[in-house]
């Protein structure tokens, strides 16, 4: 059932004036982000910025959730491999350029996300779940054995990196609230923009028809699994680059982002957000790292404290935070007892 | 000869606990096409349960025989739990589309259930070793071999010989292949789906709480061990096709036999090779060796 707002993936044609109605939205938005730094504290900064690490790699997840209509439950592998490449350039080649950093990820995640992927698309619905836990799990695997290349389970440091050229200041917490926080941003911009062109291009469109029909998506020509392998790999790399801004800003590469329960927290932000919208993984990869982050420092039973979250999420607000706000706007608009839109589509 | 002969009883070991788990999961998603994600959880909930009764009557003083007795206890625990889970937090979700809510629902069971069993039993490692202790060990040759090892191996075929019978020699068995078939011709011809639902998970999470009960004597309960069983049982139900009981032992065989053969010989791979056999099994075999596409 389509719902009646049009925002839902983007399949409404963008006219001249939803263009202005959204620079309505982005403007205010990135005026706040870009000042940020400046109003609030660094502990809050810094908070923000693992939430656009996030909202990174949850973009790049949604590729496949939201606009190809596949879960993975192993998309740890790509943020945990962005984030050992790092650490492993530090280690082995004495690298500290964080552009090196990022190309360096983009490879590694282009590979490991096409040789899952070959397997993994052949597959759909449970079975691609369970295919990329499993081969995400191999990551871990290794990772956690071979501990003489990759520190086991304390994992290996990584220190602050040079950005564009530019040697990392000995005020490591100011570096990472100011210098890095920008940088941070600025690629995730880029990566909005980059993922709002993807999934509005024919490309997006064709991935889109897969997702709601895969017979006539077929007939009309669409090479089904090419497509879910391409849309794979992109989502593979955005999770890998995600992984990757993730290293510095922790210090330290830990197997406790290749383990496939992180893959479920991607999955938790994703749906916390709203996997039928395309700002909600956004929206959901901020909320999930305050979430986290306080409920880390008020209990030590943290994970019960979210996971009676996604059980409720679940049973109440299956559409999400931009999921309740549609439907909150669509009755603005519309009032009266016509307005269904809490049913899923 | 005696070294080869523990080697086998180890893979076998391991194969029927491993089959106890996955058996329950396969047969979870087999009549409810459910993939359970906290199932692991559930195998971890049978442990802890068994150790804290066994511990419970060691600090009473109990003699050994009642311990016996109470080795199943974290069994019906975890059944318990399955059948209060079923009902509250499953059944609201079958009908939406798509197996994401499924997953995320478990998934969210899943933390949950984690960190209640930390809540109740706190983080040390609770151990009920005073039954294994009693049995002593076997010679086999010129190597000894713990006894209560062998019983773990009993316990899992007798239980997989139960499991057939059940499903292929009762009524209820007829019920529930039936409700696995095609759920809404079953719904039609007048069988209580919700209820063999209900009684199909709650017999799911038995057996993996059989499993945790009867592993917890030769082996201690602890935090995460649930989440390592979980990926174990999906590598078993990958190799043997979700959803298939046979193919669960086939799979808890040969993951078992891999698993002794790697912790000899290639330990830093053992894992990995695990995941590779699945690969593999299903690149050649799409829904394993026993599955039905």
């Amino acid at each position: 059932m389509a719902t009646p707002t049009t925002v839902t993936t983007g399949a409404a044609p963008v006219g001249g004036h939803s263009i202005l109605r959204m620079l309505a939205w982005i403007v205010p938005i990135a005026v706040l982000l870009v000042i940020a730094p400046w109003v609030i504290d660094p502990f809050q900064t810094l908070t923000l910025t693992y939430g656009l690490v996030a909202a990174i790699g949850a973009l790049g997840f949604n590729l496949l959730l939201g606009y190809t209509g596949l879960l993975s439950f192993g998309h740890s592998a790509f943020f945990g491999g962005g984030a050992y490449t790092v650490a492993f350039m530090v280690k082995y080649f004495k690298i500290a350029s964080m552009e090196l950093f990022l190309a360096g990820s983009m490879l590694s995640s282009a590979i490991v996300s096409l040789l899952f992927g070959f397997v993994c698309v052949r597959y759909t619905r449970i079975f691609f779940g369970i295919l990329t836990l499993a081969l995400s799990q191999v990551l871990w695997s290794l990772a956690f054995k071979f501990f003489w290349v990759t520190g086991g389970t304390d994992g290996l440091r990584v220190p602050t990196p040079s950005l564009l050229g530019m040697a990392p200041s000995s005020d490591k917490m100011e570096f990472l609230a100011h210098n890095y926080y920008y940088y941070v941003l600025a690629i995730f911009a880029i990566a909005v923009v980059l993922m709002w062109v993807i999934v509005h291009s024919p490309f997006g469109k064709a991935l889109q028809a897969i997702r709601d029909n895969e017979t006539r998506a077929e007939f009309i020509g669409i090479r089904i699994r090419r497509y879910r392998l391409i849309a794979f790999i992109i989502s593979g790399i955005f999770t890998g680059v995600a992984g990757a801004l993730w290293a510095p800003l922790n210090g330290l590469a830990s197997p406790d982002v290749l383990v496939w329960t992180f893959s479920g927290e991607i999955v938790f932000m994703t749906v916390l957000g709203g996997f039928r919208n395309f700002v909600g993984p956004i929206v959901g990869a901020i909320a999930f790292t305050y979430l986290k982050t306080y409920a880390v420092g008020f209990t030590v039973y943290w994970q019960l404290l979210l996971g009676v979250v996604l059980v409720a999420l679940v049973l109440a607000l299956p559409n999400g935070i931009m999921g309740a706000v549609e439907q909150v706007i669509a009755k603005m608009k519309r009032p009266g007892p016509s307005s269904r839109d809490g049913a899923l589509t | 000869m005696g070294t080869i002969a523990v080697h086998i009883l180890n893979a076998l070991l391991y194969s029927s606990v491993l089959f106890l788990i996955a058996g329950g999961l396969s047969l979870i998603y087999g009549v409810m096409r459910i993939v359970n994600l906290a199932h692991g959880n559930i195998y971890a909930i049978g442990a802890f349960v068994t150790a804290w009764a066994i511990g419970l009557a060691v600090a009473a003083d109990w003699p050994n025989a009642v311990m016996f007795v109470l080795l199943p206890v974290g069994a019906f625990a975890a059944a318990a739990v399955g059948a209060v889970i079923e009902v509250t937090f499953l059944r609201p979700i079958y009908k939406r589309p798509g197996d994401e809510y499924q997953l995320l629902m478990t998934f969210g069971l899943l933390m949950i259930l984690e960190d209640l069993i930390r809540l109740i039993w706190g983080p040390n490692p609770l151990t009920a070793t005073s039954i294994y202790a009693t049995l002593g060990s076997l010679s086999i040759a010129d190597a000894r071999y713990p006894t209560y090892n062998v019983l773990i191996i009993i316990i899992g075929a007798v239980a997989a010989l139960f499991l057939w019978a059940f499903i292929y020699r009762t009524k209820f068995g007829v019920l529930l292949r039936a409700t696995s078939q095609d759920k809404r011709m079953a719904s039609a011809l007048g069988i209580n789906v919700n209820r063999i639902y209900v009684q199909a998970f709650t017999l799911g999470c038995f057996m993996a709480g059989l499993g945790g009960a009867i592993v917890v004597p030769s082996q201690s309960a602890v935090l995460g061990m649930g989440v390592d069983a979980l990926v174990l049982s999906f590598i078993v139900v990958v190799i043997g096709g979700l959803g298939s009981l046979e193919g669960a032992l086939a799979g808890a065989l040969i993951v078992g036999v891999v698993r002794e053969t790697g912790i000899t010989l290639f330990p830093e791979i053992e894992l990995a090779v695990l995941y590779l056999i699945a690969a593999v099994v299903l690149l050649v075999r799409p829904a394993g060796i026993f599955g039905r596409a």
